[in-house]
């Protein structure tokens, strides 16, 4: 089975995030950078399926060679090489689908898996544009019904179940109220959300390892996709301030506040 | 004219209520680009959800047909593109909801259309419209345009109020829409759906929601019993879910729900931003936690430094106490 699987590079959530004045980006001073942690269930539920099915992982991100560091990080985690789309300047999801569409042309994966989405711009709509682009059947949002306490993800199994004559995923998805399973003739497009698995740490021999690695970039201009944005972000503004903080004594106090000033109870 | 065209949501016939807080925002789409709302409805024996938007003065294309029984994106996804081609829409509209994220990116693919999603707000006239939408987990807005012809935009359902149909409004026209869609060309089969069952109001509805996290150590009892008190809804932090104390679809943050009740009750929960940005349109929020260091108090209206164990009951009981002396 072969699986392509993106690893963008995007600002630690831990991180501050702070808009500059003139609203023009963010303040990257003292931002530290990791891979998207939706992606790293992505690259982890790739490295289980290739466990039990045998094949390759290819992991893609698309930026400057500092996404390289992430690319690194995902082979340290056992991906077997790496696809480096350079490219500087604005992208929307949009152009990122077009990009990751030629790449798979090159590529042929048997499965493309993606991060639900990215929590830097939180868009959620890669894989879903490039699924449409590709024609292919797309499944968001993929988790498990085993809790990841469970027995199943202590043998690090995969919770994407391939069927016996590997032309079938079968995928269980978050939606609203419930989890709804579906079956997808590969090849197919698949987000992953926060409860498929627990990814693993990179190990020093994995890290190691991983320095020797096939590493390759490609040039966005050689992929021939027309790359301007049709999503122009105009104006970054730090969102309104919750004034909060006040404090009650009691639950006495609480309680009256609630249904005397508050009139929510 | 530019037509904005609303992608309903349906269930068994019955329109799903963030549709009609959908349908506030392409009304006011429509007024600020000088357009009108066309909505489409999708589904089998889908006529009553159609019946009921065109009761708020709406004009409805109908595609009704066995082949779109279950929602798929695959099946739905040309369902839109054709009713975008049929209208001519220049602006394409859903709710933020799993079903709305997963199709329109889909559907804006084959319109080579730009897509905005989670919309919170939107500025400006004409068609360089300005939407308002939250990145970095809601510690930065954005606002975006998008240039493409045809543009589409998915709307968070707490921001918008649900529209109410007018008194003596004429109602919209109904219109079926032929579907080309064939089912056994399709690549995706409904294995089955698992229902989380509950007795309680929906999360993304509720007026009221009692949420634990990590404070509780797994035991939700005190918070079940308050919400059930209050005839709420659960919710919990990512911490209690990937625990395993809670179930999936209770959890509430930048990645799980997004509810803007009016009360939102904290207890045992720190606070992490991720979580902040799922709760901070609450009217009122009360936080309750033993650490009063912890971040929650900064966004709360009411915090009570103290053991959840203890102050969920006492509220509980001077809540039932004042309903029954009314």
């Amino acid at each position: 089975m072969k699986i392509l699987v993106t690893a963008k590079r995007v600002e630690d959530p831990e991180s501050r995030i702070l808009v500059k004045p003139d609203g023009s980006g963010i303040v990257t001073d003292g931002v530290n950078y990791k891979l998207n942690p939706f992606d790293e269930i992505a690259v982890e539920e790739a490295l289980r399926l290739k466990e039990a099915h045998g094949g390759e992982v290819v992991v893609v991100s698309i930026g400057s060679e500092r996404a390289a560091t992430e690319l690194r990080g995902a082979l340290a985690m056992g991906a077997d090489r790496a696809v480096l789309v350079r490219h500087d300047g604005p992208l929307d999801p949009g152009g990122a689908a077009a990009l990751l569409e030629q790449v798979a042309a090159r590529e042929a994966p048997d499965l493309v898996l993606l991060g639900k989405q990215a929590v830097d711009d939180d868009q959620n709509q890669t894989g879903q544009l490039l699924a449409g682009r590709l024609g292919w059947p797309q499944a968001t949002c993929a988790s498990k019904k085993e809790s990841l306490e469970g027995e199943a993800e202590q043998a690090r199994r995969p919770g994407l179940l391939r069927s016996a004559d590997g032309a079938r995923l079968t995928v269980a998805r978050e939606i609203d109220g419930g989890l709804e399973t579906l079956e997808l003739a590969l090849p197919a497009v698949v987000t992953v959300d926060l409860r498929l698995n627990k990814p693993r740490f990179a190990s020093l021999p994995g890290i190691m390892k991983a320095k020797k690695k096939e590493l390759k970039e490609l040039p966005a201009a050689s992929l021939g996709v027309e790359l301007t944005p049709r999503v122009v972000v105009r104006r970054l503004l730090p969102p309104p301030v919750r004034k909060g903080g006040a404090k009650v004594a009691d639950v006495a106090e609480l309680f009256e506040k609630l249904h005397q000033q508050a009139k929510v109870i | 004219m530019s037509t904005v065209l609303l992608v309903a949501e349906q269930a068994q016939g019955a329109l799903r209520r963030s549709t009609l807080s959908a349908l506030t925002a392409a009304r006011e789409l429509a007024r600020r680009t000088g357009g009108a709302v066309t909505a489409l409805v999708a589904g089998h024996g889908a006529r009553g959800a159609a019946d009921e938007l065109a009761a708020h003065g709406v004009d409805v294309l109908l595609a009704d047909a066995p082949v779109l029984e279950r929602y798929l994106a695959e099946s739905y996804a040309p369902v839109v593109a054709d009713a975008v081609a049929a209208t001519g829409a220049a602006w394409v509209v859903v709710a933020a909801t799993a079903c709305g994220k997963d199709l329109l990116p889909r559907a804006a693919a084959a319109l080579g259309a730009g897509v905005a999603t989670d919309v919170l707000s939107l500025a400006g006239d004409g068609p360089e419209v300005l939407l308002r939408r939250p990145m970095w987990a809601g510690n930065v807005l954005a606002e975006v345009e998008i240039t493409s012809a045809v543009k589409a935009i998915s709307v968070r359902p707490t921001e918008f109020a649900p529209a109410v149909a007018a008194a003596g409004v004429a109602p919209g026209t109904v219109t079926a829409r032929p579907v080309a869609v064939a089912a056994a060309a399709l690549r995706t089969r409904f294995v089955e759906l698992q229902v989380a069952k509950s007795d309680r109001p929906d999360l993304a509805d509720a007026r009221v929601v009692v949420a634990g996290g990590r404070g509780t150590k797994g035991d939700f009892k005190a918070i079940e019993a308050l919400a059930d008190e209050l005839g709420g809804a659960v919710g919990a932090s990512r911490a209690a879910v990937d625990a395993g104390w809670a179930p999936n679809d209770w959890q509430v943050g930048q990645t799980g729900k997004v509810v803007a009740p009016d009360l939102y009750v904290a207890a045992g929960i720190s606070g992490a931003i991720q979580h902040v940005a799922g709760m901070k349109g609450a009217k009122v929020i009360v936080a309750i936690n033993k650490d009063p260091e912890a971040p929650i108090f900064q966004v709360a209206d009411y915090g009570l430094v103290g053991d959840l164990f203890q102050a969920l009951p006492e509220l509980q009981a001077r809540i039932r106490a004042a309903r029954e002396a009314r």
